[in-house]
């Protein structure tokens, strides 16, 4: 078997485990190329139908091809799609230009997925991170338990081996499923070329640049690319020097920014 | 490109961190902008460039200079791509040790050549031998503290050899390093003319995938069975082996037997065959009830199914074992109530020492030579047969808290 099939079965693998341990679970699509390969990882394991909702934490920032992007995709594939915003930071005027971004970040994305949790009692939740987009995420287990408010016991993980997973969550834990863990950004980008996965325009080059990871389009810089193709992408990816995440605000702010995000509960 | 997995081991401060790093760095696999992040958490700290930075991304990991939790990053050489996982190196974080070394193919054992061998050193050793991985390359950390002596090292390496050759290990190299000033990790060293071997970096090469388990009999556990339209389709990895349309199967403990009569793998329609290591759907005939945790195999080569089987385990929990608590078995997707018989030894996991002979408790970090039974019937092999149905985990209120490797026969079928 080669390199991609085993990395894909290993995730397909992971996904059918969390669907059979947690019935009350949905996909965190963020409309990214990491998530958008978990889609279609999912939509694999079940045969082409989910048996769980994706779910769209909206901060209203999004790029506009974002939405686009998703709109198509949900109805194309039939998704039962559920969009989580923080309505009431939103109406107070929460935005990245209110002072410090970690708080902007923590209203948007972290609270609107609380929101969501508690309103729809989801247990467990698929997340697309990968190990090497960044350290601490380098630290992740495939299957991590929250507490209520969120928090990422970090020097506590469980043990983890033999695709052995933590199966049940207590009351009031949910469980992040991590099917990517152990993929590259390069394996990402061979993986949608071989199975021709749909991709937002906003990752290939226009006038000299483009977006090597996406979020909220006020935090996000485009690097400077001529790659306007998914094979122009992945011979750029083979002999690049920068880190995927350098055009991401929230990683710059201080060395431990991530750390304290993902500690609240960021994605 | 191929892809391998290794494990970075040995006793806390010996230089685990500081060697991947120093590799990343050698080898042009760090960023720019990663660099500058260590430097400035560096100069945050209080400190010179540290190389350990690239891997101790915890706050706390960066204020103590320990590793906390295992930590895993990629780098490519001409050869492959490789997964370096890093372990850390307290007894108190056993646990995230093993999880790391439970990913890897391959293990470099780390050993500060002025310290020599310590308590990890030998446990993490231990740990490797009992987790079945036999490719191990031993490398001296901090010879420049040593003053590059051979004679040290030759020392050093004749202590290790005899601990090692206790658990079966025989390292492919000893590599004495300087992870620090950079002496042959990924450049020859000028340092040592009496060393005419390998670098590390040409070392690591020499590692070899784990052989696929296709050539093995067919096992096949069912994961789940979902219904889609009118196919009711079993859902699972091909663990060992291989398969095809019409082929006669069973499933045990059950004893089902059914015929495959379609293989089903999205937008691949008419697949013909399958092998292990794909995660795969199965349609049978009859169309008979078959729940997840049965494995199905050729009739003429079945699995053993028992309620009673020997086994070693390493205890990874601060409460610890009580004999005949109960507990729950996971192997593959099989589960079962089950409860630890008999512990025929209690063993240092260290040094070896065996604490007790008939002991009624295993504490954090232990090994036991154990007697397992399970409430019902499961499928086990012995870990040398195949692997996959041959390692398992204790589960107690919800938390793993141990794990393990059926070496030994098993005990009436």
């Amino acid at each position: 078997m080669d390199k991609l099939s085993e990395l894909e079965s290993k995730s397909i693998y992971i996904i059918r485990e969390a669907y059979y341990q947690f019935k009350d679970i949905a996909v965190l699509w963020s409309i990214g190329k990491d998530s958008t390969t978990l889609m279609w990882l999912c939509r694999k394991a079940f045969f082409g139908t989910l048996p769980f909702p994706a779910m769209h934490i909206d901060t209203s920032y999004k790029f506009p091809q974002m939405y686009r992007f998703r709109d198509k995709y949900a109805k194309k594939w039939g998704l039962k799609l559920l969009i989580a915003r923080n309505e009431e930071a939103l109406a107070a005027g929460m935005g990245p230009d209110q002072g410090e971004k970690l708080a902007c970040c923590n209203a948007l994305k972290t609270d609107a997925l609380k929101q969501a949790i508690d309103r729809w009692h989801f247990k467990a939740l698929l997340l697309g991170i990968r190990r090497d987009e960044h350290g601490i995420r380098a630290k992740e287990r495939y299957f991590s338990p929250r507490d209520q408010s969120f928090k990422w016991d970090y020097e506590n993980q469980p043990p983890e081996l033999w695709d052995q997973y933590k199966s049940r969550a207590e009351d009031e834990e949910h469980i992040r499923v991590h099917p990517l863990l152990h993929w590259t950004e390069l394996d990402i980008w061979t993986y949608i070329k071989r199975e021709n996965i749909p991709i937002t325009e906003l990752y290939f080059a226009q006038d000299g640049k483009r977006y090597r990871s996406i979020g909220c389009a006020p935090c996000c810089a485009p690097v400077p690319s001529t790659a306007d193709t998914i094979d122009k992408v992945i011979e750029e990816l083979k002999t690049t020097t920068t880190s995927e995440r350098a055009g991401r605000a929230q990683d710059k702010e201080s060395v431990t920014t991530m750390q304290k995000l993902r500690a609240l509960g960021y994605m | 490109m191929d892809k391998l997995a290794f494990v970075m081991v040995g006793h806390v401060d010996h230089g685990k961190s500081t060697l991947i790093g120093r590799l990343l760095y050698d080898t042009g696999s760090l960023p720019p902008d990663k660099l500058e992040e260590i430097k400035l958490a560096s100069r945050e700290q209080g400190k010179d460039v540290e190389f350990a930075y690239v891997m101790d991304h915890l706050e706390e990991e960066r204020s103590r200079n320990i590793t906390i939790d295992t930590a895993q990053t990629f780098f490519r050489t001409k050869r492959r791509e490789y997964v370096i996982i890093d372990a850390p190196g307290h007894k108190e974080f056993l646990k995230n040790m093993i999880t790391g070394a439970s990913q890897a193919e391959a293990a470099v054992l780390i050993v500060d050549a002025d310290e020599g061998i310590q308590e990890q050193t030998q446990r993490h050793a231990v740990i490797i031998s009992l987790l079945g991985l036999d490719q191990v390359i031993v490398v001296a950390n901090k010879m420049d503290l040593i003053n590059f002596s051979e004679e040290r090292f030759m020392d050093l390496t004749a202590k290790l050899e005899v601990f090692l050759k206790k658990i079966d290990i025989h390292p492919t190299f000893v590599i004495p390093i300087s992870a620090k000033k950079g002496d042959n990790v990924s450049n020859k060293s000028g340092k040592m003319p009496w060393y005419d071997g390998v670098t590390f970096l040409q070392a690591l090469d020499s590692f070899k995938n784990l052989p696929s388990s296709v050539e093995k009999p067919f096992r096949f556990p069912v994961q789940d069975a979902y219904e889609v339209g009118e196919k009711k389709i079993l859902v699972g990895r091909v663990e060992a082996g291989k398969v095809r349309l019409g082929d006669e199967i069973v499933f045990l403990p059950s004893q089902q037997g059914a015929r495959i009569k379609t293989i089903e793998v999205f937008l691949d329609d008419g697949r013909r065959t399958a092998e292990a290591g794909e995660s795969i759907g199965l349609t049978i005939e009859p169309d008979e009830d078959i729940k997840r945790g049965e494995v199905a195999s050729r009739p003429a080569d079945t699995p053993p199914v028992s309620n009673r089987f020997k086994a070693s385990i390493f205890w990874m929990s601060p409460q610890p074992l009580d004999i005949n608590e109960k507990l729950l078995f996971r192997c593959a997707t099989e589960e079962a109530p089950a409860k630890i018989e008999k512990i025929e030894e209690r063993i240092d996991s260290s040094t070896l020492e065996v604490l007790e002979e008939d002991a009624s408790k295993l504490e954090d970090t232990e090994v036991g030579e154990v007697i397992i039974s399970t409430e019902n019937p499961v499928v086990v092999e012995s870990f040398y047969k195949t692997r996959e149905l041959g390692r398992f985990v204790i589960v107690r209120n919800n938390d793993v808290v141990a794990g393990g490797i059926i070496a030994h026969a098993i005990i009436g079928q």
